[in-house]
């Protein structure tokens, strides 16, 4: 979203350079969620930490296209749901083991990626929203008709086995930090992403596409790679995800999901790196709490979108970074 | 009597369950065209505020007695206020910024209507009686044809077309066109632009109002009866061509008829029939059959 155009950001991006060395206050946020990601099992639920961390792990692939690129993908859910029903899968029926069948389900979300990328990436704004949110709906009823999703019931009784034959995965504190491993590689992989001269071209195409593409960058190509970029660790989130609750269901192909994320990505912050990892934590920390209020979930996630995007668009992070007056 | 080797019972049948499905895609479509066009926001709200539609019905009914004719009166006004407050309070706020935040807003208030109406009313649908004017049908020979169901067909092309004569045919019209094109033109003329776009968006979403109390006596009064129907309207919208008003129409019918033959031949894609549509359109016209391209 082109919030900073009207600021005068120099386009001049392009030219900056892309400094080699990671700023030190980036570095120590770095280490504080790095800390508190260790301890927190042994206070917290391990379960609930892990489903954080899966939507965390979406939530920043998702923040790369909306924060970075400009784009608003209203289907993410698609590959989450799909990789989860892959992994899940490839897990059950063709018995492989953890890792193949994770890589199997990322695998699924960066093909579904370039697909409904190569269709949608041609429209922009709004018709970019209500198309990837058209085609993530195709998928849904997809899985909802297809024989091997196993329609309402969804794929259940995963078996989470050994990873590389030697990790219990049924270990929750094994499964918790091999999940912390996994989300750790998909952050590290947006960061580097976004700070590479990749994620300075992606950055100039937001600002101004048509000057992007007179410097002679073509800007297609880099937003598809981008947006396949988010569908695969998208997927790896979803496949994740299915051996973590030994489930693949409807719920995470739902437009509802797809909207669910975007609201994680607002509420921690756009253009952040850090911001999806907060609002996945504080979203996910309100449904555990807010579970007994049933319907009224919805009614306090609609209200935190109201809010979010009339008075606090910042979100929490840009907020943050703005106190100290530099970039989280 | 059997066509393509289905009875053609079954054909008219599905040709009019096509037509009806056709009728609300395209009042839906026609009315989120209307404020895209002045407003530059697809308005998320919409499916929320045609199962507000329907519910004003049913309260018209359960709680002062009006009866559907009233409701069909009442239920446009009342979401259309509802509408002109939530432009005034809020959407207004966003028209200096990025259109996609009209998007989010405008999803955060669906979440936020369809969570409150569950809670009150669960997901389980409250039935709403065809009036009594319109029950029973007739025996066309080769199908029985309802009369309520006709009554739908016949009234929201009615609509539709009155809206696209005022829109394009008369004064008002020149001047909601105009401004689509030039909103500070038109108000150095002299128009009150951010009136214009507020009775605009009211009217819009009245349109889905009026829609709501067509469908209630159909598929019942239920929480949720628009949270789905509303994405497969906005892969209309992106076949027709968003902002196009005559292209809202022809293919809100035309694809209710799609879908409708759809289940009578390859029943496993009726679901999904029209999004493939979609993708196929995309591909040979980014801007959809009827749109500009942008």
């Amino acid at each position: 979203m082109r919030t900073t155009a009207a600021t005068g950001t120099p386009p001049a991006v392009i030219a900056a350079p892309v400094t080699a060395e990671i700023p030190v206050h980036q570095i120590a946020a770095f280490v504080v969620m790095l800390g508190l990601l260790i301890v927190a099992p042994f206070f917290l639920y391990p379960i609930f930490l892990m489903k954080a961390l899966c939507f965390a792990l979406f939530a920043c692939a998702f923040g790369l296209l909306i924060g970075y690129v400009g784009l608003l993908s209203f289907g993410h859910a698609a590959f989450l749901g799909s990789a989860g029903y892959v992994s899940a899968h490839a897990a059950k029926v063709w018995g492989l083991p953890p890792e193949l069948a994770i890589l199997a389900g990322t695998a699924a979300g960066a093909v579904l990626g370039l697909a409904v990328g190569a269709l949608a990436i041609r429209s922009r704004g709004i018709y970019f929203a209500n198309i990837t949110l058209a085609l993530a709906q195709m998928i849904y009823f997809f899985a909802l008709q297809a024989k091997f999703t196993g329609g309402e019931d969804g794929i259940q009784s995963v078996p989470q086995g050994r990873l590389l034959g030697v990790l219990d995965l049924r270990q929750p504190y094994t499964l918790y930090f091999v999940v912390l491993a996994i989300f750790l590689l998909g952050f590290l992989i947006v960061y580097r992403a976004i700070h590479s001269p990749f994620g300075q071209v992606l950055k100039a195409i937001r600002e101004n596409e048509s000057r992007a593409i007179s410097l002679g960058y073509r800007a297609e190509h880099y937003k598809l790679i981008a947006f396949v970029l988010s569908a695969t660790l998208s997927g790896l989130a979803g496949a994740t995800k299915a051996l973590v609750f030994q489930l693949a269901s409807l719920t995470d192909v739902h437009w509802t999901m797809s909207g669910e994320v975007v609201l994680m990505t607002l509420l921690g912050g756009l253009g952040t790196v850090f911001g999806p990892v907060v609002g996945a934590f504080i979203m996910i920390g309100l449904e555990n709490y807010l579970a007994t209020l049933g319907a009224w979930v919805t009614v306090v996630q609609g209200a935190i979108f109201v809010v979010c995007v009339l008075v606090f668009r910042r979100g929490v992070v840009g907020e943050l970074g703005r106190l100290i007056r530099k970039p989280l | 009597m059997t066509l393509f080797g289905v009875p053609t019972q079954a054909l008219f049948g599905q040709l009019l369950i096509g037509l009806i499905n056709g009728a609300f895609y395209a009042l839906l479509s026609l009315g989120l065209s209307v404020i895209f066009g002045l407003l530059n926001i697809i308005n998320f709200a919409h499916g929320a505020l045609y199962m507000m539609g329907a519910f004003v019905a049913y309260f018209c009914l359960q709680w002062v007695g009006l009866g559907y004719w009233w409701s069909l009166l009442i239920a446009p006004i009342v979401v259309g206020l509802v509408g002109i407050l939530l432009e005034r309070t809020m959407l207004k706020q966003l028209y200096h910024l990025d259109h996609l935040y009209g998007l989010l807003l405008t999803f955060g208030v669906a979440l936020i209507i369809q969570g409150a109406f569950r809670n009150a009313y669960g997901s389980s649908g409250l039935p709403y009686g065809i009036p009594p004017a319109l029950s029973g049908g007739h025996n066309l020979g080769f199908m029985f044809l309802p009369n309520y169901r006709a009554w739908v067909v016949v009234f929201s092309l009615v609509v539709c077309l009155g809206t696209w004569y005022v829109i394009e045919r008369t004064r008002l019209g020149a001047y909601l066109r105009a401004a689509t094109e030039n909103p500070a033109l038109v108000q150095a003329f002299g128009i009150n632009v951010p009136r214009m776009i507020t009775l605009t968006y009211g009217f819009g979403v009245g349109l889905a109002a009026l829609a709501g109390v067509l469908a209630a006596p159909i598929y019942q009064v239920n929480p949720l009866m628009g949270a789905d129907l509303i994405i497969v309207v906005f892969a209309v919208v992106v076949i027709g061509g968003l902002g196009s008003i005559m292209g809202s129409i022809v293919t809100g019918f035309a694809l209710g008829v799609v879908e409708g033959f759809t289940k009578v031949f390859y029943p496993e894609a009726s679901n999904t029939v029209i999004f493939v549509i979609m993708a196929l359109v995309l591909f040979v016209r980014p801007a959809g059959l009827f749109g500009r391209a942008t």
